[in-house]
């Protein structure tokens, strides 16, 4: 960790070296654009970054450790803090791994509750990052427009899950609870006013000549950068990677619903934008298509009170609004995990920052570190 | 009719008539002083409520409803509280430099407001050569903002002065070509004789398309010279916190945020008075009965009236707009404002050797 007094020492050593002229600007932990407590130390030329460095470990919380001690019911619900902004599909993926591990048959209804909640998630997740992403690029009001809507899902979420943000409404073998009443009515209601809303998006961000000038060209991550540095979701599928697991290895009855898979292969940070307002859109067409058809039934399979996975190494793999997040589960028989690891999308999304702006202004910095979508508990952990 | 110039020579007369010249000229000072003092507290407080209305109004949220009927007191309050705060001085700044960046900011924005006429016979002092004055003081305000950035000994605060001070002396060029067309067309730099020249029209319905074109240059440059979004890269939130204002706070730190205001009403008063005709009512050629009808409403409220709607117009800009990038910023002044400014100071010229405009 770099102090105040340390950080004056380390730049005039550089200056010693002959490296005249850089300066070394930690932005973060504490900072408006980072989002959280992402800390970055910038090796900078002027206004031109040279390097970028993140330091993490700021918000480490060794989820994967407590969850060690946790049995296979309580883990569930730390994963949520994670990317609290998915905490549906966080929970699903760990609901999911202890399943596919105690070879759990999840009922019809229970599986549709889950692709509503987790595109619902999606869509809000995807409205506060469009939201964010203009604050960065310094436009203040767009936030608000999408926190309205995001507002409304929160509401509905509140309604069935009783909880706002971290719902903890996957358990293993279906949810906790049944569907509110007026869930589908509300839902109905929120996709009419979704759709007559978005449009202001447009108008107000992606058909301004500003927005267009700070983010197109800016922060391109070809394809074979964006394998190589293991991006996932929208990042890598702004750069042409097909990466979407809900259609390579479909999961929780993904495979019986139609969408596409958003692909952009400009690599920009425009293209990211693009692709995350088109996926709102395919969310919506999924939401569409079950909010009608939500089979009758149990909203929970019959499992035991005390779960027990056979011993084994159990990884399943969910897409959340950030990417490809990654459940690994390693059981020696008993009622808690041996060892958790979960593969987050914001940390490779992450390792790819550097690649990325190197060698632009810090105003692009801003413009592509929004795009990346970090959500830095995720990073963390 | 009701008229401030009665009021201020009233005052004027009774001073001479009841003190020796000398005494009288002291007092006289001294009542301008307070008076330009006054109007520096009363705008600061209303324009950050204006602003904060204005914000709430575009983000579909109340803004300040708490603090006496409408939140009007709020800026009050606020005022309050960043008087009771302590102002800290960064151990390793130039104390020196670090405390006087605000008041000379501050100061320049007072002496600016010098020239600008309020209303009929309402100038505190009609220089000859105003135009050049405001211009030439409005210059300074950069050289503050480099010494709050410099003596901070923060990065942030360093990178930001920096940029603020590329971006003032290059927009400063447009300004001066658009300021430049009014002065060409009106043949004076005196701000009463600008404002007198346009008593049958505004010279934005008079001059033709090369003044509406200066027009807007002058909005884009008074924008970039205030600081103000989309062109606030000095002080960039999401990039460098607060930019060269980070390491004030208290007091000093409303210093700045006051004569950002100021300066905002200043060249807004600028634009009114050179472009759509400071306190002059709106007179149409040939309408006796309407002009005379206009001439009813109080010269001072013609020019807060468009004083304020340029002010809602920059207000309106910074909600709207995402922040350009440091190099675009240049480039649209360099490649794109200025040739097309003195373009148009070109035109405007030549409309009027001809006596083209009305």
């Amino acid at each position: 960790m770099y102090t105040q007094t340390e950080i004056i020492k380390d730049t005039t050593q550089l200056n010693s070296n002959g490296n005249e002229g850089e300066l070394v600007i930690n932005v973060g932990p504490q900072h408006p654009a980072t989002h959280g407590v992402l800390h970055l130390v910038i090796t900078l030329n002027g206004e031109t970054i040279k390097k970028i460095e993140p330091h993490l470990g700021y918000i480490h919380r060794s989820i994967e450790k407590m969850c060690e001690s946790l049995t296979y019911r309580q883990f569930i619900y730390v994963t949520s803090r994670m990317d609290y902004l998915s905490a549906h599909i966080n929970n699903l993926a760990c609901a999911l791994c202890v399943e596919k591990g105690m070879q759990i048959e999840v009922p019809e209804r229970a599986q549709v509750i889950r692709i509503l909640m987790s595109e619902l998630t999606r869509i809000a997740s995807h409205e506060l990052w469009v939201g964010a992403m203009a604050m960065d690029l310094g436009a203040f009001t767009p936030f608000f427009y999408t926190f309205r809507e995001r507002e409304v899902i929160n509401d509905i979420m509140e309604q069935t899950c009783g909880a706002r943000l971290t719902m903890n409404y996957m358990v293993p073998g279906g949810t906790m609870y049944d569907l509110h009443p007026d869930f589908q009515n509300r839902v109905k209601a929120f996709i009419i006013q979704f759709t007559s809303k978005v449009t202001e998006l447009e108008d107000l961000i992606a058909n301004n000549i500003i927005f267009q000038n700070r983010t197109k060209g800016v922060g391109v991550l070809s394809a074979e950068d964006a394998i190589s540095y293991g991006c996932t979701g929208p990042v890598a599928r702004g750069s042409g990677v097909s990466c979407d697991i809900r259609k390579i290895q479909p999961y929780s009855g993904y495979e019986k619903v139609s969408f596409e898979e958003v692909l952009e292969p400009a690599g920009d940070s425009y293209a990211r934008y693009l692709i995350r307002i088109r996926e709102m859109y395919q969310s919506i067409s999924i939401i569409e298509q079950l909010i009608d058809n939500i089979p009758e039934g149990d909203f929970q399979a019959k499992t035991k009170a005390v779960l027990k996975l056979p011993k084994g190494e159990f990884y399943t793999r969910v897409e959340t609004a950030r990417g490809e997040l990654g459940v690994y589960i390693v059981s020696e028989g008993g009622t808690t995990p041996y060892r958790i690891k979960f593969r987050s999308p914001g940390f490779s999304n992450l390792s790819a920052l550097n690649h990325m702006v190197k060698g632009s202004k810090i105003g692009d910095l801003m413009a592509t570190m929004g795009t990346l979508d970090l959500v830095i508990p995720d990073i963390d952990r | 009719m009701f008229s401030l110039a009665h009021i201020t020579q009233i005052i004027h007369d009774w001073l001479y008539s009841s003190f020796d010249p000398t005494l009288a000229l002291i007092i006289e000072c001294a009542i301008v002083i307070l008076v330009a003092i006054g109007i520096f507290a009363v705008l600061g407080l209303v324009l950050v409520l204006m602003e904060r209305k204005v914000a709430a109004h575009i983000q579909i949220r109340l803004g300040p409803n708490r603090v006496g009927p409408g939140g009007m007191f709020q800026t009050v309050a606020d005022t309050l509280k960043l008087i009771m705060k302590e102002g800290l001085t960064p151990d390793l700044a130039d104390k020196f430099l670090f405390n006087l960046a605000p008041f000379l900011v501050m100061i320049v924005a007072m002496l600016l407001l010098a020239p600008i006429a309020f209303a009929k016979g309402v100038q505190i002092w009609d220089i000859n050569i105003g135009v050049l004055y405001i211009s030439a003081v409005s210059s300074l305000s950069v050289i503050g903002i480099l010494m709050a950035g410099w003596a901070s000994n923060n990065k942030y605060s360093l990178l930001g002065a920096m940029r603020s001070g590329a971006q003032i002396v290059s927009y400063e060029l447009s300004a001066g070509f658009s300021i430049l067309t009014i002065v060409v067309l009106t043949g004076s730099l005196r701000l009463s004789d600008i404002i007198a020249s346009q008593e049958n029209g505004w010279w934005i319905f008079k001059g033709h398309i090369p003044v509406i074109i200066a027009f807007i240059l002058f909005i884009i440059a008074a924008t970039a010279e205030t600081n103000r979004a989309p062109f606030d890269l000095a002080e960039a939130e999401s990039e460098l916190t607060a930019g060269f204002h980070t390491e004030y706070s208290g007091m000093r730190f409303a210093l700045f945020f006051l004569a950002e205001y100021i300066n905002i009403f200043i060249v807004c008063a600028i634009g009114a008075t050179l472009f759509l005709g400071g306190w002059m009512p709106l007179h149409i050629g040939g309408w006796e009965g309407f002009n005379h009808l206009m001439d009813y409403i109080p010269s001072s409220f013609w020019f807060i009236g468009k004083t304020f709607f340029l002010i809602f117009l920059i207000m309106w800009f910074r909600w709207t707009f995402p922040r350009l990038r440091v190099d675009q910023l240049l480039n649209l002044e360099w490649k794109y404002l200025l040739p097309i400014s003195l373009i148009n100071l070109l035109l405007v010229t030549v409309i009027a050797i001809m006596g083209w405009y009305f």
